[in-house]
């Protein structure tokens, strides 16, 4: 495969990626108390006695959190481990009020797992890769501090303190910015199949911590990493790496070495710098939460998350290629996003019933239409298209008619077209608006008489051996027909007359 | 193990208490009177022990997702989560200005 | 009419449902003994309205034929530690100094709910770290009791100092404690009282400022086992905010009460008998013997081999749980805020703990730190939990021979204020026996045996298997009856 290599003055350089990718679990309630995980509320008013650690307050776990997080392991194949337990991570910060955070280090709910980025040359990944994962642990979200509102302090939302998040974590097993995005995409897909979190990067219900290292390429050694914290847009996970990458060849190659050090990203400039906040050295004492015994999970309870997961990714992307003989690029393109599919199965369903065909046998058609002809003429209307109106009923009628060969793939898309526009029943538009194609034998037949009585010379050239002309034929004929013949039943007729 | 007044330096600005010299100083001797005694722990033959995970129940209950299902430890209550607070300003709690 | 502060839970009780007196009169009683024992510091803040309002509430309940509830109009102290609404809760501590809780602890609500009033917050040692009640911000505790031909100050035990010496001077009838390394049996040992720490879940941590999350168990300290059987039974209770609480439902211990031990094995742990125990503690642990043979027990030997080995672990795992517990208190959302000029969050936070925190807390805090510091936290820290769990299964091994365990509470009878303070490791000895229990999170009993030869109470006690609170207090009991401890303190204040 085509490797992501950085040119230095001293040589080639690799890089090596790894992702922690905090997920904010899908949830009424928060992880240990029960206030509110609602986004976009009046500052502190979603926050407990337990999230704001007044004294003598206690965590009791959200059965909802671990059940998401147990069911997000067994998506990705994962290790999940029946007896856990939550440590504390002791740090002092304005946006962490217990002075600690219930984590999982020793005892994670997931173990070992993998994620598979598929072959894309769009997305610059020639060949199938599985990147392996680490673990997934439960942990609280922080507070939120604002800088900008008051000359002298700083001041802190405590409304995401508690919230509960996973940490997934990779192995260092990306090498370019481009598999590093994929894996965020396909993780991100998972995690919106699985419905454990909406994956919403731009509110932060999904941020990744970017831990970067290079290398000569060959070497064997990993070079020493940074960590940048809390991105939040796939693009800027490759920004990141881009930049860190080069920069810490830059580094190497002038002779200094590269600390070990968390770092922020700079949107407007697409560059990353050390994060004073987290400059000191930290110890983080790390031990068993005693206010929460083990998280001991049941057979049952494991038995209702298994049963709950819905068709995956691959899964499903492998049934549209086996079983409804989709192409692996269709197949990719709409197994994506739940969205995606989500209107393609729908579509498939409403087509084949009118059809009266089987879903498999018109798959195809509906996959093309889905992924290239809807698609180009909705972006061809730009605002004038209404998508309302862009109901699967009417969608299956315009598919059916042209199945039936009642119109043409031109006609269904100026049909289409109308439909956005102007809403209606496509079947009615095709008849006012003569949108139908003519496979009447008669008319045809009599059109084509005249074309070749009339081009005697040419019909003599044709017998002669110059077959380039059964174009000519069948464009005179169209013409004659307004475009609106069936094209197969012209080029049967013609093929009858010509001989 | 034992302590130096470094070392207790380091550990106090860990733990996010100030010391001044003499405090230091006075602290080395009684952390390693403690320390040295709980060395004897060293004899103990715990080969065969896990350390205890759970005192008298051995596993955690678990709540239900419900929004404020108890007032006691539900969100909604600004007012008292504020009360105490040295520097409460439109609603957020005021600290020193943080650069990250 | 009998001096009402001569009573105790159950006569106070049992005398308002009967109408010998009302439920104001006795809190009136209270109120003025909490008013006119100032020179003891018991109580950090008296709450005289409360107790009146709850008394009235009883005695209007009484008025309309209503349930006056198990502890109905009984006025008691508070131990600082439990978060009381709108009510000043400090831990003895000067970071906590003005903290007004907008929540009540679980323990004391169902106290309240039980017909209890409060006289007010009761002194401790500072966030319970320490054994002589010297570590609060507000001041020592003076025991009530004081050496025979001797003015000097006793210490009154502690963490629960405030309590034991409140319960002994009869200011109130009875007191909740906390007992994390035997705040409760020691202090009641000093002072001549009983208490009793509760199997580890049985009472709500919920509101209860926290020291050390895995030891931590509030309990009743009060002058008689029925006392501490009818307390208990109104603190204990499942409470699904604290994950640790056990869903177990309470038994009616006052109701269960019997001294006859007619089957019940004692078991005698020949580890306790250690150098530097006086005397007297083992004469009267030998009385002890006597008196339960008396009850029809019988005597046993066992072994808990490593009992020696309890307290250093506790040294560890106590220290460290608190330094991370006491993190919250970083002057953000409550409590003192020392902000120098130009100090940044950090230096606030530094400040601020240096200025907020006492000696001793700050040393454990310090040592709960170093212990969990990279490097050292499998060689004390997981050490310490392994002996935790072998101590434990000491515990386990001796119930195949018996049923309790008979123990002195202390190796020794209570001390002089500022006898000991110059050095924290004799004091931390004062626990050596009350500690294993603590640790094992079984039920444990410190019940009065007797006066020592300088005239200073001592205390026995009995530990039971997880949940048998039941077999502890009928056993405290048949010593109550025997050792027929009438004795108490002068009243010099
Ligand atoms: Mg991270
Ligand atoms: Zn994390």
């Amino acid at each position: 495969m085509t490797e992501y290599r950085i040119q230095g003055a001293t040589g080639e350089w690799e890089v090596v990626i790894g992702l922690e990718v905090h997920a904010q679990v899908t949830s009424q309630s928060k992880l240990f108390s029960g206030a509110s995980t609602a986004f976009g509320a009046e500052p502190n008013s979603q926050v407990s006695l337990v999230d704001a650690a007044m004294p003598g307050m206690l965590p009791v776990p959200n059965k909802e959190c671990i059940r998401q997080a147990v069911r997000t392991g067994m998506a990705i194949e994962a290790q999940i481990n029946k007896w856990s337990r939550f440590d504390r991570k002791n740090y002092f910060y304005a946006d962490l009020p217990q002075g600690y955070q219930i984590s999982q280090l020793y005892h994670p709910i997931v173990g070992e797992g993998s994620l598979l980025i598929e072959a894309d040359e769009k997305h610059g990944i020639s060949e199938d890769k599985t990147i392996g994962i680490e673990r997934i642990h439960v942990e609280q979200d922080a507070g939120k501090l604002m800088h900008d509102q008051h000359p002298t302090m700083s001041y802190v939302d405590l409304n995401r303190s508690g919230v509960a998040l996973m940490e997934i974590v990779s192995k260092p097993d990306m090498t370019s910015p481009a598999e590093a995005g994929a894996y965020v995409r396909k993780l991100r897909s998972i995690l919106r199949y699985v419905g454990s979190c909406d994956g919403n990067m731009e509110e932060g219900s999904m941020r990744a911590d970017v831990n970067v290292s290079v290398r000569k390429v060959g070497a064997s050694e990993l070079g020493t990493r940074t960590e940048t914290k809390n991105v939040n847009s796939v693009r800027f996970v490759m920004q990141v790496i881009e930049y860190e990458a080069n920069r810490q060849v830059d580094v190497l190659e002038s002779g200094g070495t590269v600390d070990q050090e968390t770092r922020l990203f700079d949107v407007a400039t697409g560059t990353t710098r050390t994060m004073r906040s987290k400059e000191d050295a930290h110890d983080y004492r790390y031990f068993p939460d005693p206010d929460l015994l083990p998280l001991v999970l049941e057979d049952d309870f494991l038995e209702d998350c298994r049963a709950s997961l819905p068709e995956l990714p691959d899964a499903k992307r492998v049934r549209y290629e086996t079983e409804l003989g989709l192409t692996p690029y269709n197949a990719r393109e709409l197994t994506h996003e739940v969205e995606t599919f989500a209107r393609f199965e729908t579509l498939l369903g409403a087509a084949a019933s009118i059809m009266g065909k089987p879903e498999t046998k018109v798959a195809t058609q509906v996959a093309n239409w889905a992924l290239s002809v809807a698609p180009g003429v909705v972006k061809g209307l730009g605002e004038k298209a209404n998508l309302t109106n862009s109901t699967p009923e009417a969608q299956a009628q315009i598919l059916a008619m042209q199945d039936k060969g009642e119109i043409s793939g031109s006609q269904a898309k100026e049909i289409y077209e109308i439909v956005l526009k102007e809403g209606g029943d496509p079947a009615t538009i095709a008849d006012e608006k003569g949108l139908k194609q003519v496979s009447d034998t008669g008319a045809i037949e009599a059109a084509i008489d005249d074309i070749l009585a009339n081009n005697q010379d040419k019909v003599e050239q044709y017998k002669g051996g110059k077959d380039k002309l059964f174009g000519f034929f069948v464009g005179q004929t169209m013409k004659a027909m307004q475009g609106k013949a069936n094209p197969q039943v012209v080029n049967q007729i013609l093929k009858d007359k010509l001989g | 193990m034992s302590v130096d007044k470094e070392t207790v330096a380091k550990i106090s600005k860990l733990a996010r208490i100030n010391m001044d010299d003499a405090a230091l100083e006075q602290m080395v001797p009684e952390l390693n009177n403690i320390l040295d005694w709980v060395e004897q722990l060293g004899e103990v033959d715990v080969s065969e022990v896990e350390p205890m995970a759970a005192v008298i129940g051995n596993a955690v209950t678990l709540r239900n997702d419900v929004v404020d299902a108890d007032p006691k430890t539900g969100g909604g209550r600004r007012e008292d989560v504020l009360a105490n607070a040295p520097a409460a300003e439109h609603g957020f709690f005021g600290v020193p200005k943080v650069i990250e | 009419m009998t001096d009402l502060t001569e009573l105790g839970v159950k006569d106070i009780r049992d005398g308002i449902a009967s109408g010998d007196f009302t439920a104001r009169e006795v809190a009136e009683s209270f109120n003025a003994a909490v008013d006119a024992a100032s020179a003891l510091n018991a109580f950090i803040v008296a709450t005289p309205d409360h107790a009146l309002a709850a008394a009235d509430a009883v005695d209007a309940k009484r008025a309309k034929g209503e349930e006056l509830g198990a502890m109905g109009g009984v006025p008691i102290g508070m131990k600082d530690l439990f978060a009381t609404h709108g009510v000043q809760t400090t831990a003895a501590s000067h970071i906590l100094e003005g903290f007004s809780p907008q929540y009540e602890s679980t323990v004391s609500q169902n106290l309240w709910d039980a017909g209890a009033g409060m006289l007010g917050k009761l002194n401790l040692d500072q966030f319970a770290m320490g054994s002589s009640n010297e570590t609060s911000y507000f001041g020592n505790v003076s025991s009530p009791w004081r050496k025979e031909g001797s003015n000097a100050a006793m210490s009154p035990g502690g963490s629960s100092g405030g309590s034991s010496s409140a319960v002994a001077a009869r200011i109130a009838p009875a007191a909740t404690g906390t007992d994390t390394g035997g705040s409760i049996r020691q202090p009641a040992a000093f002072t001549g009282i009983c208490g009793i720490k509760p199997t580890y879940g049985r009472c709500s941590r919920w509101g209860v400022v926290a020291f050390a999350s895995s030891l931590d168990q509030p309990g009743p300290m009060a002058r008689s086992v029925e006392d501490c059987a009818i307390m208990l039974g109104a603190m204990a209770g499942h409470d699904p905010k604290d994950s640790t609480s056990l869903d177990v439902a309470v038994p009616d211990w006052e109701a269960a009460l019997s001294s006859d031990l007619t089957g019940k094995k004692i078991g005698i742990p020949k580890e306790y008998r250690m150098e530097g125990t006086d005397q007297a503690i083992l004469d009267s642990w030998e009385q002890g013997k006597a008196m339960l043979k008396d009850a029809g027990a019988e005597i046993v030997d066992i072994s808990l081999p490593h009992t020696k080995y309890a307290l250093p672990a506790y040294y560890i795992i106590a220290p460290a749980e608190a330094s991370s517990n006491l993190a919250r208190y970083d002057g953000v959302r409550y409590g003192l805020r020392d902000l120098p000029e130009g100090a940044g969050l950090q230096d606030m936070y530094a400040a601020t703990r240096a200025e907020g925190f006492g000696d001793e807390v700050k040393r454990r805090i310090l040592i709960g730190t170093y212990v969990l510091s990279a490097g050292f936290y499998d060689a004390y820290y997981t050490q310490a939990q392994k002996v935790r769990a072998l101590v434990a299964r000491d515990y386990d091994r001796a119930w195949e021979n018996c049923d309790l365990i008979l123990a002195p509470t202390t190796p020794t009878a209570s001390f002089p204020l500022g006898s000991l303070n110059d050095d924290p490791l004799t004091m931390y000895l004062n626990d050596v026996f009350a500690v294993p229990a603590s640790l094992a999170g079984l039920p444990a009993m410190s019940v009065p045996a007797g006066l020592n030869p300088d005239g200073l109470p001592l205390g026995l006690q009995l530990v039971g298997k997880a949940f048998d609170e039941q077999g502890v207090l009928n056993a405290g009991l048949a010593i109550q009856e025997r050792a027929g401890f009438t004795a108490a303190p002068e009243k010099w204040w």
